[in-house]
């Protein structure tokens, strides 16, 4: 930071350089906290989310009390952003697991012995997935309690509960790929139940086992559901989940 | 929708203040000048506190002003002659109208906050927490990988995810058809049809009572059944009492 020419800090020139160079802005817009000269005004309070992919989730401004986190607990927030976090762990555990009835167990344990960091992504992933579980339900439970579900916004509890069962899903899916005991024999009791369903019953589980019964088939089933077809579902009710929100009027008033 | 920036709104709220301070100190005063005012001559809209005092005085001086061709009528001949003000005409203040009373104003204005920074760095912090609270708990906690799966050998007691338990209890009590899929499938519908059926529009939980306690009943069963399932069930899906026979639960 020793200035040579009596100039300014080299660092300070050269993130002011930096700043100023024509890249710099064409990445970051107007009212960008990361341009020259950003400073805090209403202006730019305004700009920082119109001018940025953030636009798509908030509004600009929001009601006063939609902020209060003893109002809404953070809770469809955090289930939203353990999805992010579920989402990227659960793309590096992709690098490392077939789901073959052969080799699954195997890649797990190779995952906590051999590769970095593969553990704890692992336990982040499963733990993670639980809190998600958590998460949705506390937000339904909140969203009842507070009787966010009333006109205008009953389109979007129907919604948001479908978003329950599909998280619901992802988690039981992603509880078979293991391939352990645990794994096993839990989807056996949940299969099981699901089997009962009146008149297509057998059918019902033949199509979810991919056979008669778990096996090699039943992992490449739920991998892919797992990883590919709940996700990409889910996230099609999120963003009308998240655009209803908008669209309704931002959260519900107080009581 | 109407907003006022949040400078502006604050800036009027202090000048309200500090105006309802001032009238609070004032108005035992300001309550004397008022009724001062000789009541008689004036109709009682003018004594109405929301009227500019150089109106009101104006007002006042002209109705106090002795008119030169009123007065000199001992006849009584019962046609007025046109009252003299300064430039010719006389003007008098009939009545004030409220901006309200004609302007109706629908949009309130709302109460409002940028987005930056107020909800993001909540956002952000409430985010931060939770990942550092994964991450934690995984440093700590090592999520279960038990033996490779075996058909041959079953699990005593084999149970389904902690989120399933409360149906896998009901299993005990029913038939698997009601337990597994009728009473499921009922309670998911009511779940989806519950703002149609609700149409009760007031979100005061005082006016809820009924929606409330239906709904903490049915979760509390499902969080009492789950419980049960998860630490009160041992091998052969028998009661058991954790503290005695140890736990058989993994997550």
């Amino acid at each position: 930071m020793a200035d040579s020419n009596g100039n300014k800090p080299t660092g300070q020139a050269l993130a002011e350089r930096v700043q100023g160079s024509q890249a710099w802005s064409s990445i970051f817009r107007p009212g960008s906290i990361f341009r020259k000269g950003y400073s805090d005004s209403p202006r730019n309070r305004s700009y920082v989310i119109m001018n940025s992919v953030l636009y798509h989730l908030h509004p600009v401004k929001v009601k006063r009390h939609a902020v209060k986190v003893s109002y809404t607990l953070c809770l469809g927030g955090l289930s939203f952003f353990l999805f992010i976090l579920l989402t990227v762990t659960g793309i590096f555990l992709m690098f490392f697991y077939r789901p073959t009835a052969a080799q699954a167990w195997d890649d797990i344990l190779t995952l906590h012995t051999a590769v970095g960091f593969g553990l704890i992504v692992r336990n982040m992933h499963r733990w993670a997935a639980h809190l998600m579980v958590l998460s949705v339900f506390l937000h339904m439970a909140r969203v009842f309690y507070h009787g966010a579900y009333k006109p205008p916004r009953e389109f979007n509890w129907v919604i948001g509960v479908m978003l329950l069962q599909l998280t619901l899903l992802l988690s039981f899916t992603g509880y078979l790929l293991p391939w352990d005991q645990l794994a096993l024999w839990a989807v056996t009791v949940g299969t099981n139940m699901m089997g009962f369903t009146p008149v297509f019953g057998s059918q019902v589980r033949f199509v979810l086992l991919g056979g008669v019964e778990i096996g090699t088939d039943t992992l490449l089933r739920w991998y892919v559901l797992h990883v590919l077809m709940l996700p990409f579902v889910a996230v099609i009710f999120m963003a009308i989940h998240f655009w209803r929100v908008r669209k309704d009027g931002g959260i519900s008033g107080p009581l | 929708m109407t907003e006022i920036p949040e400078h502006l709104r604050k800036r009027a709220e202090e000048a309200r203040k500090k105006a309802a301070q001032a009238s609070g100190i004032d108005s035992p005063a300001s309550t004397g000048p008022s009724e001062g005012i000789s009541p008689d001559d004036e109709p009682a809209v003018l004594t109405e506190g929301k009227i500019p005092p150089h109106l009101l005085d104006r007002s006042r001086a002209a109705a106090n002003q002795p008119n030169p061709g009123e007065v000199p009528d001992p006849a009584g001949s019962g046609v007025p002659e046109a009252r003299g003000g300064p430039d010719g005409h006389n003007q008098r203040l009939l009545t004030v109208v409220k901006s309200g009373s004609i302007q109706d104003t629908k949009l309130v204005p709302q109460d409002k906050v940028h987005v930056w920074p107020h909800l993001l760095v909540a956002e952000f912090l409430a985010a931060l927490a939770v990942t550092l609270f994964t991450l934690l708990f995984s440093i700590f906690v090592n999520a279960p990988l038990l033996d490779l799966a075996n058909y041959n050998q079953t699990p005593n007691p084999s149970k389904a995810p902690w989120y399933f338990l409360g149906l896998q209890e009901m299993l005990t009590m029913f038939h698997p058809m009601v337990a597994g899929v009728t009473i499921p499938g009922i309670g998911l519908i009511l779940l989806v049809m519950a703002p149609y059926i609700d149409k009760n529009p007031s979100k005061a939980p005082e006016d809820r009572k009924f929606a409330i306690s239906l709904m903490t009943i049915h979760l509390m069963f499902w969080a009492v059944l789950v419980m049960i399932g998860s630490f009160f069930r041992g091998p052969g899906f028998n009661f058991i009492f954790p503290w005695n026979s140890g736990l058989f639960f993994e997550l």
